[in-house]
């Protein structure tokens, strides 16, 4: 039997010579990540294990993101925390405010992730980079503290289902809307410690900043990433970001003499479960208070006011995303009374937003344009919710107090849709602005 | 490996905000945690949980964040294990390289708040000393059990890897 395009990429990173799902392996890591949050204890736990100096100082990625700019002394001592380990072990990619973003946007965009890559975050989005055809995966912080000592994490192989989308995407509905129908259909468990591979004639046309929403929140399905087969697109992307010459169809991937060119699944390999969606009558979707998968049409939600809209994260922060509230904003105003919070994921893009004039229809408009960060995404800061208030934001997590009160709600969409309602007052479809 | 203790019962998909909300994600300390461990949804939680209790829980416990704040605020607050009809994988792993004891089982739901359980984790094996009745589960797979025995992941890898 051949093996998954993940299994693939597991067995790559360790000495075994085959693989199956529910073995334990222990595999080589090509990056480790930590933020501002997650890393403090990872940084305790290496002190701790006497050890002192880092596997390797190159895969090692620290990204102040959440609570920076540092929002309270707390967190500003957590971020010091990050800057003093960094300057000790000398680690090149430690993002100081000014360079950071929110992590899972930076990375992709500064070549840090390739496919066919072997990656481990202290974050439960590090997901994301399944777009990028790596194996990338949320893991806590003693295991970044491991992975600090010798480069390795231990994983149960996981088992794979595979999700086929086909027919055609309507006007407005992109790849937020794909995954939000698709936790609607399994619900927030659905892939529980499964790989969710998405394939099909969509997926192929669908943009890396699209590709990137989808992966972005296998989690919340409860999958262990959401791996996308790299295509010509993916290549594309790879080949402008990563700095050096990317050498496509004959490369090897960075840690293995695996070959790139057959980085795809095997016909013959085992999928637990296929799923196959037709979506062309697909429209835009919301998932309302309180989980991910209590996914509604939009335009069945026109009476839901709000009192705030977060265009932003890791999920929906990238420059397709802003240009496509712009457009919709553009020349309107939105209604009184209504907080319009917009949060470009990285520096670059914040610099296209305002070269590009998006920044400034935002603020014409009556929203704020901020400075990267998680901020209002998990309740941190820059945008949290009081009692009784409710907000629709292009996130990834509506849990009860996510943002804020627990007596707050949490609506989650496209940008699309944000931007829409953020005019009218109320949950709306671009079309019936 | 044997835990005796009280249960505390929650429903399912509960998820890391709950277990420790973000706002106290700027504490490294168990015990500070703990003091906060369920305040969204249980507000007195921490005041009651005695240590040693258990937590009895349903589907998909521990969902959402990559938190290790969670499984660490269970175990400042007293949590000995916890049980539950199916758990997150970050959790999971969370917990195993924390050192908080784990079980999956499909019965929970005959197990009530307030119940007495003793829980025998190298069998696998869940009693409810107020009912009498008597579960059996797959216990944890050898490398976990390794692992949980050192105490934790950094034991365990100190012991084999750190020269």
């Amino acid at each position: 039997m051949g093996y998954t395009i993940a299994e693939k990429i597991l067995l790559a990173h360790t000495d075994k010579t085959d693989i199956h799902p529910g073995d334990f392996i222990e595999a080589k890591i090509d990056l480790a990540l930590g933020n501002d949050i997650t890393a403090p204890f990872a940084i305790q736990e290496f002190k701790k294990s006497g050890v002192r100096r880092v596997f390797n100082n190159k895969k090692i990625v620290l990204v102040p993101d959440h609570f920076a700019p540092a929002k309270d002394l707390k967190s500003a001592n957590q971020c010091r925390i990050l800057a003093d380990f960094a300057k000790e072990q000398k680690i090149e990619n430690y993002f100081e405010v000014g360079c950071m973003g929110i992590e899972h946007a930076l990375l992709p965009e500064k070549g840090l992730v390739l496919p066919g890559d072997l990656v481990i975050g202290a974050d439960s989005h590090t997901c994301t980079y399944g777009a990028l055809g790596s194996f990338a995966t949320g893991v806590g912080s003693t295991d970044l503290a491991r992975a600090f000592i010798d480069g390795k994490c231990w994983f149960k192989v996981p088992q794979t289902f595979k999700f086929i989308y086909n027919g055609k995407l309507n006007k407005w509905v992109g790849g937020k809307d794909l995954i939000l129908y698709t936790i609607g259909q399994i619900g927030v468990d659905g892939a529980l410690e499964k790989v969710m591979e998405f394939r099909g004639t969509i997926i192929k046309k669908l943009s890396m900043d699209d590709r990137f929403a989808m992966s972005n929140m296998a989690i919340e399905a409860g999958g262990v990433t959401g791996i996308i087969e790299p295509d010509e697109i993916t290549f594309d992307f790879v080949k402008r970001v990563h700095s050096q010459k990317f050498i496509v169809h004959s490369k090897k991937l960075r840690t293995t003499n695996y070959e790139l060119r057959t980085l795809k699944s095997d016909p013959d390999a085992y999928y637990d479960k296929i799923y196959e969606y037709d979506v062309s009558k697909l429209e835009p979707l919301v998932a309302c208070p309180h989980l991910p998968s209590n996914v509604k049409p939009a335009s069945k939600l026109g009476n839901i006011a709000l009192d705030q809209v977060v265009i932003g994260s890791c999920t929906n922060g990238r420059i397709s995303d802003l240009r496509l509230a712009a457009k919709i904003l553009k020349g309107k105003k939105i209604k009184p009374g209504l907080r319009l919070i917009v949060i470009p994921a990285t520096q670059k893009i914040y610099l296209e937003a305002v070269k590009e004039g998006l920044a400034e229809i935002f603020i014409q408009a009556g929203g704020v344009f901020s400075t990267p960060t998680c901020g209002p995404c998990l309740g941190g800061h820059m945008g949290i919710l009081a009692e009784g208030e409710r907000c629709l934001a292009t996130t990834n997590r509506n849990f009860i107090g996510r943002m804020g009160s627990p007596k707050s709600e949490v609506y989650l969409t496209s940008p699309a849709v944000a931007a829409a309602s953020a005019i009218k007052g109320r949950i709306t479809h671009p079309d019936l602005l | 490996m044997i835990i005796k203790g009280k249960v505390h019962k929650f429903g399912n998909d509960i998820n890391t905000d709950d277990i420790i909300t973000a706002k106290y994600l700027v504490s490294t300390d168990e015990k500070e945690l703990g003091r906060h461990c369920m305040e969204n949804i249980a507000g007195d939680f921490a005041s009651i949980v005695n240590k040693g209790d258990i937590i009895v829980a349903g589907k998909n416990f521990g969902c959402g964040s990559s938190r290790e704040h969670a499984p660490r605020a269970l175990k400042g607050c007293g949590i000995s294990a916890v049980v539950a009809r199916s758990f997150a994988g970050i959790f999971f792993r969370n917990s195993i390289n924390v050192g908080l004891p784990f079980l999956q089982l499909e019965e929970v739901d005959k197990i009530k708040e307030g119940d007495l359980l003793e829980i025998d984790l190298t069998g696998g094996i869940i009693k409810n000393l107020s009912t009498g009745q008597t579960y059996k589960t797959e216990p944890f797979p050898q490398f976990l059990q390794e692992i949980t025995k050192q105490g934790g992941l950094m034991n365990y890898i100190k012991k084999r890897c750190i020269k």
